[in-house]
């Protein structure tokens, strides 16, 4: 089981609700994925319009990650992560702060600054970040539940070009590691798995896919298989596998 | 610095030698970079590329969905006075023009936000003539307070201010500024400026600047199509976007294609920028700049914008009207003639329709 703050979750797969050609499509999605968290931009949310009001399509049995996209520092973050709450949101926060427009990556700094104040609020916190090892052990001291380093840039489709600095995360935190963005196929998503992460939030990929419902299961069943290949230790196996040339045959161990 | 001294860089550049030089090939090429330099920009605006129109959409639309999804922004626009203090050719509010002025006063305002706020959609352009006289800064306050009781997120379309000013704005609860430059090229834009404090050209460049270090977190910037050179303007519109951008990380920016049709003042306009060449230009603007909102106005007629939105369109009005208390009791004449004249539900169901989400609102009141 995942566990994130207080609650336990089956599915490793996190999805969102941006980019979808139509909000009916996100309950079929999530029906199909079986996700159980959702992420939503707080910015999106409107509560005065029930039709376009996204929390409408979402069903109350999925955890709600409202995230504050359109932060630019650590007090936007904080304001919106307290709009969020007061609009019925719960405590989860999806902390994005993005100090650039053009590629969106998150500011690792005001992000920690963020973190340590909502954590200390009683929020359970998710932070967005470029992946960086130092920034995960301050995150984990300022009280977040857990880490999410990008896999590449948001919408990119590109999978995990930062998958070494990824493993180095995977292997020092003692907090989940979710790969945020980036991924784009099911099989990209298993490979986060391979490598140990604890679970993987997909949008770009599922909400602009022809079928986004079924786009949702094939990432599902890539995550379980990327999963029980980890836990399988498949990974290591073919990393160290046995030599035909023994090196070390001349000690008659 | 100022992007003043990016265009300096073009004084002496010979566009129509360059475009000569333009191979199919350099086109190919650049359309499918990812990252286009200034060069690939411009073998993009080149007449020659014209002939790759249909490859430079499929890849404008493809950046698009990847940055934007199946979505399109949506904003209304309310005029809120016609007085202006300069005079410009080519402009319904001239000073010149002897239209009925109005300014509306702020219960007006009120009760002209209430009738849009109906529609749902919750970010709102608001616009004046460039009269600093009869449109002060204190009554520029007034009006964002009262929009932002009923909209999230307000932009300003007003005469272009100081930095000092514009804080003020913002914190009064501005949060977008639209400023077009009208023309890059200074001796068509000091001939078609006559008079006011329109006609300082540097001043008005400068002015997406000064309001980022104010704060605003979306610019939204163009030339008004009709006055200059139509490859130039879009390039140099393209350069001033990419400036902006590479030194002012945290803003959001926009483009709008503007193209001049009949105001007030018969005013002939010097180049005529056709559907074709739009098109091309939009598709430019996407691969030069894959994360800019292309905004496209209710200027255009319906069946076009609904075209445009299948290949990099984000941003959409729906049911604008451009006269002073246009939503309620029309009185006076248009700054431009609107093409697109379906009323908001009628394209938001086109959009759906279409396949896409209106998206009514993207910003919270923070």
């Amino acid at each position: 089981m995942l566990k994130i703050g207080d609650k336990e979750f089956s599915s490793r797969l996190l999805s969102g609700t941006g980019k979808f050609r139509d909000k009916n499509d996100i309950k079929k999605m999530l029906e199909k994925s079986g996700s159980q968290i959702i992420t939503i931009a707080l910015r999106r949310v409107n509560l005065e319009n029930p039709q376009d009001n996204v929390l409408n399509y979402i069903p109350k049995h999925i955890t709600l990650l409202p995230n504050t996209s359109g932060a630019r520092n650590a007090d936007e973050a904080v304001r919106i992560a307290n709009i969020a709450r007061e609009a019925g949101c719960g405590d989860f926060i999806k902390i994005e702060v993005i100090h650039d427009a053009k590629y969106l990556m998150p500011d690792n700094e005001e992000t920690i600054k963020a973190t340590r104040i909502l954590a200390k609020d009683g929020f359970t916190v998710l932070p967005y970040i470029m992946p960086d090892i130092v920034t995960c052990k301050k995150l984990e001291d300022a009280g977040a539940s857990v880490v999410m380093p990008l896999g590449s840039p948001i919408g990119s489709n590109a999978g995990l070009q930062t998958k070494s600095i990824l493993e180095m995360i995977i292997e020092n935190s003692n907090i989940p590691v979710i790969i945020d963005a980036g991924i784009g196929l099911p099989s990209q998503a298993a490979s986060a798995m391979e490598i140990g992460a604890d679970a993987v939030l997909i949008n770009t990929a599922i909400a602009t896919a022809s079928n986004p419902a079924l786009a949702g299961e094939a990432f599902s069943w890539a995550i379980k298989a990327g999963r029980i290949a980890y836990l399988s230790k498949l990974q290591e196996q073919s990393q160290y596998a046995n030599a035909s040339s023994p090196l070390t045959g001349f000690l008659n161990l | 610095m100022s992007f003043l001294n990016v265009l300096r860089e073009y004084e002496n550049f010979d566009f129509e030698g360059y475009f000569k030089n333009v191979t199919d090939e350099m086109i190919i090429s650049s359309i499918n970079k990812k990252v286009l330099d200034k060069f690939d920009f411009l073998n993009l605006l080149c007449p020659k590329a014209k002939n790759h129109l249909e490859m430079m959409a499929q890849k404008a639309h493809k950046i698009t969905v990847a940055n934007f999804g199946y979505t399109i922004n949506l904003y209304l626009p309310i005029y809120v006075s016609n007085y202006c203090s300069s005079d410009c050719l080519y402009c319904g509010f001239s000073k010149k023009n002897k239209i009925h002025r109005k300014k509306l006063s702020l219960e007006e305002v009120g009760i002209e936000a209430k009738e849009i706020a109906k529609t749902g959609i919750k970010s709102i352009l608001f616009l004046t003539g460039e009269s600093r006289k009869v449109t002060p800064l204190e009554y520029l306050c007034d009006v964002t307070k009262i929009l932002k009781k009923h909209f999230s997120f307000v932009s300003i379309e007003v005469f272009p201010m100081s930095q000092e000013d514009y804080e003020v704005l913002f914190k009064a609860g501005v949060d977008g500024l639209t400023v077009y430059q009208e023309v890059y090229d200074k001796k068509i834009y000091k001939s078609v400026h006559v008079s006011g404090e329109k006609s300082n050209f540097e001043y008005r460049l400068d002015t997406p600047q000064r309001g980022a270090k104010a704060g605003f977190r979306s610019l939204n910037i163009g030339t008004l199509f009709g006055l200059g050179n139509i490859s130039k303007e879009a390039f140099f519109s393209g350069l001033h976007a990419r400036y902006l951008s590479y030194k002012y990380l945290e803003c959001e920016l926009g483009l709008s294609l503007p193209r001049i049709n009949d105001a007030e003042g018969d005013f002939k306009p010097n180049t005529i920028l056709d559907d074709v060449t739009f098109v091309q230009i939009m598709c430019a603007y996407r691969l030069f700049l894959p994360r800019v909102d292309i905004n496209i106005s209710t200027r255009e007629d319906a069946k076009f914008r609904d075209n445009l939105l299948g290949i990099c369109a984000t941003k959409f009005s729906a049911g604008s009207k451009t006269e002073v208390g246009g939503y309620t009791k029309a009185k006076t004449e248009p700054q431009f003639e609107i093409s697109d004249k379906r009323d908001s539900e009628e394209v938001i169901q086109r959009i759906q329709n279409l396949g896409y989400e209106p998206v009514y609102k993207n910003w919270e009141s923070i």
